[in-house]
């Protein structure tokens, strides 16, 4: 074995290195030998059930975020969306729903969503849903109904239900007004301020508000009567009011948006109906 | 044998059968007796030697196939960042100019998930299935897939590792792709989740250019080192449903590639250079039953086959247009 050169007890003198080995091409290894034929057929079929078998556990494990992290009450879907699991089912993401959305509200969920990878949700902190389209142009772009079409009005639209999650952050419960931007001068945000512009929505960070009791939840809100403040005690001279959901509210999340604290008081949770609680 | 049914058989993943004596027709047994002469051996003897000595790589139709597939996804992007409204949506579905376009392959994993057949993808799929009928049905693959055009480039990168020692080219069995295509869709239906669209190269890619959501795109990269330094086209030639989807719509297609036994040198350029070599098994010698053969259901149109043949004994047909002009 020439390979085995080196490692063979030198002879005649312990400094004498072994002749260099002329190139004859790669070495082949014992291992490497030509396979018979049956040898390659049976190779190249396990290499076969190994690679599908692999690929078929891997797509698998797309369920686990759905099950988890990117589950019904994560992910805010467009208005319209059909129970979570059909909504999967019948969602072909393609993205028109995306394209249609005058205020870009819909992203796609990406890889680590699983299963709703390609799938659109809203991310309302960032950009709620304000129906400034006014005709649910997602719903009608939608080729597959994932976002029904029985919704023709915004008013029919559940997306999910408005909460009061961090009560002792909100301005009205302290009796204290806003002024200034809602969220800042960076907040990319759009919404469509009719007073303003009736066809065109403009930056948040645009539109300074002076508000002797914070009411934005309620003032922004796109619903007739989805959500009002109302006064938390009976003492006339208490300036302190609260904001109470009603079961109008959609859950387009445009209230969590332009909360002015930081963490959002209201927030909107997924797929919650009136009446039903948080866990 | 039944050409058209042989052709279904290797679609599904089995090995290319030799024809029996009783399939060839007098003129292919004729022409075969003729190849056989000496004079016609030492002819095309020199003929290979003279192509070999003066190889050329061709661009013919992949100057057009290239920037073909890049138009059309560039189309969707466009329409959505310049609002122009060509093509909006993906390439799982999409409206053209206000039609309904459904991919076949993700149609069919909605209604298996959803258990309900939809009118607008059943709009939509018609459309698709008819246009791509029309033009070969896997040419989806060669003409518009955005993995295809990647996974040829690295194919490029690929042969020259192999040539190098690098990089080892492992054959897969072909039945592969019959069983995911199966098992995805006993999944999809199972489960009510579309288990296979979440993976696939084809939409991922898409949704990336038009999206961005980038981060899909990283299976896509496992995919294409596995194809550069172990299997060559792994994803395309053992795995993919969506081909094997339009390899049933190209089956009966009128646009094919037509082979003509007469002007063939048997040499098997075509064969080197193809993504479903298979194929292309009636241009090995003494096999043709015919002296004229419409390539089978699996073939992509890519037109690699034409490029390499250096006689013309491959080319493009549409079966009827001869008639009809």
């Amino acid at each position: 074995m020439s390979e085995n050169d080196k490692d063979r007890p030198a002879q005649g003198g312990g400094k004498k290195k072994a002749p260099a080995r002329p190139y004859d091409g790669p070495r082949r290894t014992a291992r490497r030998k030509k396979l018979s034929r049956k040898q390659q057929a049976r190779r190249q079929f396990l290499l076969s059930v190994l690679a599908g078998a692999g690929l078929l556990g891997f797509s698998l494990t797309g369920y686990y975020p759905i099950a988890t992290y990117a589950r019904a009450e994560n992910r805010l879907r467009p208005p319209g969306a059909i129970d979570e699991h059909e909504f999967l089912a019948a969602c072909i993401k393609c993205g028109q729903c995306v394209q249609v959305c005058p205020v870009e509200a819909i992203i796609l969920a990406d890889f680590p969503d699983g299963f709703g990878n390609g799938t659109p949700h809203i991310v309302a902190r960032e950009q709620a849903c304000d129906f400034s389209c006014d005709a649910v142009q997602c719903v009608l772009a939608c080729p597959t109904g994932a976002l029904s079409h029985h919704i023709d009005k915004k008013e029919q639209v559940r997306m999910g239900l408005a909460v009061l999650k961090r009560p002792e952050l909100c301005l009205a419960r302290k009796g204290l007004g806003f002024k200034g931007l809602a969220r800042g001068e960076d907040f990319s945000g759009l919404h469509r301020y009719i007073e303003v512009d009736r066809w065109r929505p403009i930056r948040v960070a645009d539109h300074p508000y002076d508000l002797e009791i914070c009411d934005l939840c309620v003032r922004e809100c796109p619903i007739k009567g989805a959500i009002r403040l109302e006064p938390l005690g009976d003492d006339p001279n208490d300036k302190r009011k609260t904001p109470v959901v009603t079961d109008k509210c959609v859950g387009c999340g445009m209230c969590e948006m332009i909360c002015p604290t930081e963490p959002p008081a209201i927030v909107v949770v997924p797929r919650l109906k009136y009446g039903e609680t948080t866990s | 044998m039944n050409l058209f049914v042989e052709g279904l058989r290797q679609m599904l993943g089995a090995e290319p059968r030799r024809p029996a004596k009783e399939d060839y027709t007098e003129e292919a047994k004729k022409l075969h007796a003729f190849k056989k002469t000496p004079e016609q051996r030492e002819r095309r003897r020199r003929m290979i030697e003279e192509e070999l000595a003066h190889k050329k790589e061709s661009f013919a139709w992949r100057k057009w196939r290239w920037p073909t597939i890049i138009v059309i996804n560039l189309l969707f992007v466009i329409s959505y960042h310049f609002d122009v409204q060509l093509v909006e949506g993906a390439l799982t579905a999409s409206r053209v100019l206000g039609f309904h376009f459904a991919d076949l392959n993700s149609a069919l994993q909605v209604t298996l998930a959803f258990k309900e057949v939809l009118i607008n993808l059943l709009i939509g799929v018609t459309t698709v299935a008819i246009l791509w009928w029309l033009v070969g049905g896997r040419s989806f693959c060669a003409w518009t897939c955005p993995y295809h055009l990647v996974s040829e480039w690295v194919e490029i990168l690929h042969l020259k590792l192999v040539e190098r020692g690098w990089a080892m080219d492992i054959p897969l069995d072909r039945r592969l792709r019959s069983i995911l295509y199966v098992a995805f869709a006993v999944l999809t239906f199972a489960s009510g989740y579309m288990v296979y669209e979440w993976i696939s190269p084809t939409g991922i890619l898409s949704r990336a250019i038009i999206y961005g959501t980038w981060i899909s795109t990283s299976f896509v990269g496992v995919l294409l080192l596995i194809e550069l330094f172990f299997v060559r086209r792994m994803w395309c030639r053992y795995m993919c449903p969506i081909g094997l989807t339009y390899s049933f719509i190209g089956a009966t297609s009128p646009t094919v590639v037509h082979y003509d036994l007469e002007k063939c040198l048997h040499e098997g350029e075509c064969r080197k250079v193809c993504l479903v070599p298979h194929v292309l098994d009636v241009t090995i010698k003494g096999r043709a039953t015919r002296p004229h053969i419409d390539i089978g259901a699996d073939c992509t149109r890519c037109a690699m086959c034409i490029e390499a043949c250096p006689t013309g004994a491959l080319s493009f047909r549409v079966k009827g247009l001869d008639k009809l002009l």
